[in-house]
């Protein structure tokens, strides 16, 4: 019973980064309708940005987490309108394969600055922000993931739905020449989107690399892992990334937990399988699949 | 005997026969026939050599490649599993070579068809998705081939890798270089010839009205479902014959180069060859495979020297950064690949005078 819940609590922790990760991809997916191969690439790059600032430059934490993030978002900005704005209209496999590109130039670069070995940030968090619930001990790491993710989820909701530029990105996600029509700047939005989208990739990079450590290459596996979660819980749906993440986490550490260690990493894969097979739209998805 | 044509003087068609010819004159075959002598006869200059075994890889890899570029290329289908199903045709040639005792050249085809079928499963979930959920599932794919390539361990041996027995063919010991050189390339030639054809009948035209437009294909009456599982077929059909070829070169394999960056390399000699032409396969794979040597190159040079000896200059960071921005140059300035820039170069010759 421990164990079981001990791994609940694992991952619930690890689903909800899966969950942040994907929010990032869904939202550049949604306004511009491109898949991201570079995801965990962006994130490796937020943790490093906000590493150097820490580790290296001694900035105190705030200031080196909010500069992390509008590196980012400069960072997304210029992907957009160097990379992807030729390509507005180009066949899909254009875009992929500008991204998988993309994807190895970020990678290649990172490697050559900091190489590949694994970072750990200097201990910065209170152990008062641990929690033990009898047998269940939840580290400050986790915590602090939680309560980041929870605040900035919260954050995008209202900016989503309050703001002017939130309601704009929606309208373009929902009907871009409609939007186009009623005035709308859909350039402006798809620039300010891909930014938007890589501050958040930098964001859920930095809480994952509190908790295990940064290095190059993990981060863009989890890149990678990105793609499960997002068709569980619907290409389009910022709401469903972050169930699909949970559902995600969840699934791996019991199947780490009570099968076997080696199929952790294969069982998102067979489900997405499964996922495409049976409801490719995902959970919460927009239902927009023809069968031709 | 009829005369040669060496110079077209004009458009003439009158048939359909003559619009669908490969060679247009006689000028390109005899082109391309005294090139093939010629480019045999120098691989005897550079036996023995390491140039000889880059230009074996290149050959290997052109063959995946052809069958890739006739499921991207033309039938518009992304597929992210090619690695995988390059692994799959190594192994099986493997397994049946060193385990059932079967001779080089009827285990070389036997992985291709296994491959084959291999890639029709993985291409199954075609019949209900397209574009990028596709794509999506064939990723999928290739870490479940992967994994089970390497968890599978009662068939494929697991970590410890499988061994494979000296190949010969009638009698003849395929243990140089030089050799395997005529093997490889007598395989691509052969492999290039029936893609052309492919592409040339009603398969290839169906292909390519599936990727123009699939609802509009449909509506002509071809079957779509089946013609993209022969698509996937055919594609994992090169891939896995050049898997097995890769096999009994390397003469023992692990499961370790299959990964998704090898689909992801594949896929990028495909763009940057170009997408739907079949010299284009083997021009991207020339690219590629040079590049990554151009590169290794380099770096052992300036390891080399004395001035940078406390530099440290590792491999990996730039192959990734140089091939990304291959990638990404050629999307954005010539999205066609090569072969247009050697269409090009062609057009402007021929035109000679009055290119511009």
């Amino acid at each position: 019973m421990e164990f079981f819940a001990q791994l609940l609590v694992n991952g619930i922790s690890i689903g909800f980064l899966y969950g942040m990760a994907a929010m990032g991809f869904v939202m550049i997916f949604k306004s511009s309708s491109v898949l991201n191969f570079a995801h965990g690439e962006l994130m490796a790059f937020g943790a490093f940005i906000f590493l150097t600032l820490v580790s290296w430059i001694k900035l105190p934490i705030i200031l080196s987490f909010i500069i992390a993030l509008i590196g980012c978002f400069i960072l997304g900005f210029v992907i957009e309108r160097l990379f992807l704005r030729p390509l507005i209209g180009e066949p899909l496999i254009y875009v992929i394969m500008l991204t998988v590109g993309l994807a190895a130039i970020f990678k290649g670069l990172m490697l050559f600055i900091w190489g590949g070995n694994l970072y750990v940030y200097p201990d910065f968090l209170p152990e008062s922000l641990s929690i033990s619930m009898g047998n269940i001990h939840i580290p400050p790491v986790y915590a602090a993931a939680i309560v980041i993710g929870l605040v900035f989820l919260t954050l995008f909701g209202l900016f989503f739905k309050y703001s002017s530029q939130g309601i704009y990105m929606r309208s373009v996600a929902d009907n871009q020449q409609a939007a186009l029509s009623l005035g709308v700047n859909v350039r402006k939005i798809f620039a300010l989107s891909w930014a938007i989208a890589a501050l958040v990739a930098g964001m859920s990079g930095i809480v994952l690399g509190i908790i295990n450590g940064i290095n190059v290459h993990d981060l863009s596996s989890v890149g990678l892992k990105v793609f499960p979660v997002v068709i569980l819980g619907g290409l389009d749906s910022i709401g469903g990334a972050i169930i699909g993440g949970l559902i995600i986490g969840l699934l791996e550490t019991f199947t780490g937990g009570y099968i076997s260690p080696s199929l952790r990493d294969v069982v998102p894969y067979i489900v997405l399988v499964f996922i495409l097979l049976i409801k490719p739209y995902g959970l919460f998805g927009l239902v927009e699949i023809e069968r031709v | 005997m009829r005369k040669l044509k060496l110079r077209p003087c004009g458009n003439f068609k009158e048939r359909y026969e003559q619009e669908l010819t490969i060679f247009e004159t006689d000028f390109g075959r005899i082109c391309l026939i005294s090139g093939i002598i010629i480019f045999f006869c120098s691989a005897f200059l550079v036996a023995d050599s390491y140039l000889l075994y880059v230009i074996n890889m290149i050959g290997i890899a052109s063959i995946a490649v052809i069958g890739l570029n006739i499921l991207v290329g033309f039938t518009g289908q992304i597929s992210l599993g090619h690695g995988a199903f390059f692994g799959v045709g190594a192994y099986a040639a493997a397994i049946l070579a060193a385990d059932a005792g079967f001779p080089f050249w009827i285990a070389v085809p036997a992985a291709g068809f296994i491959t084959a079928l291999i890639g029709i499963v993985v291409g199954a979930p075609s019949g209900r998705l397209k574009g990028l959920y596709l794509t999506i599932a064939t990723l999928a794919g290739q870490f479940i081939i992967e994994y089970l390539l390497v968890h599978w361990e009662s068939l494929t041996r697991g970590t410890m890798g499988i061994i494979l027995p000296l190949p010969s063919i009638f009698g003849l010991e395929l243990g140089t270089d030089l050799r395997f050189f005529f093997v490889i390339y007598i395989c691509l030639i052969i492999m290039t010839l029936m893609a052309t054809n492919i592409v040339r009948t009603r398969y290839g035209r169906a292909f390519i009205a599936i990727r123009d437009n699939d609802r509009a294909a449909e509506g002509m009456g071809i079957p779509i479902f089946q013609y993209k599982l022969l698509s996937f077929g055919i594609s994992s059909f090169y891939a896995g014959v050049a898997g097995a070829l890769w096999a009994f070169y390397m003469t023992s394999i692990t499961a370790e180069p299959f990964t998704l960056w090898m689909s992801v390399e594949y896929l990028a000699m495909v763009i940057i060859g170009g997408l739907g032409s079949i010299p284009g396969a083997i021009f991207g794979a020339t690219f590629i495979i040079s590049l990554n040597e151009t590169l290794r190159l380099v770096t052992d040079l300036l390891m080399n020297m004395e001035a940078l000896k406390g530099v440290e200059l590792t491999l990996a960071p730039l192959r990734e950064l140089s091939f990304g921005l291959a990638i990404v140059l050629f999307i954005l300035f010539e999205p066609r690949g090569l072969a247009e820039v050697w269409r090009i170069i062609r057009s402007s010759f021929r035109l000679w005078p009055f290119s511009y």
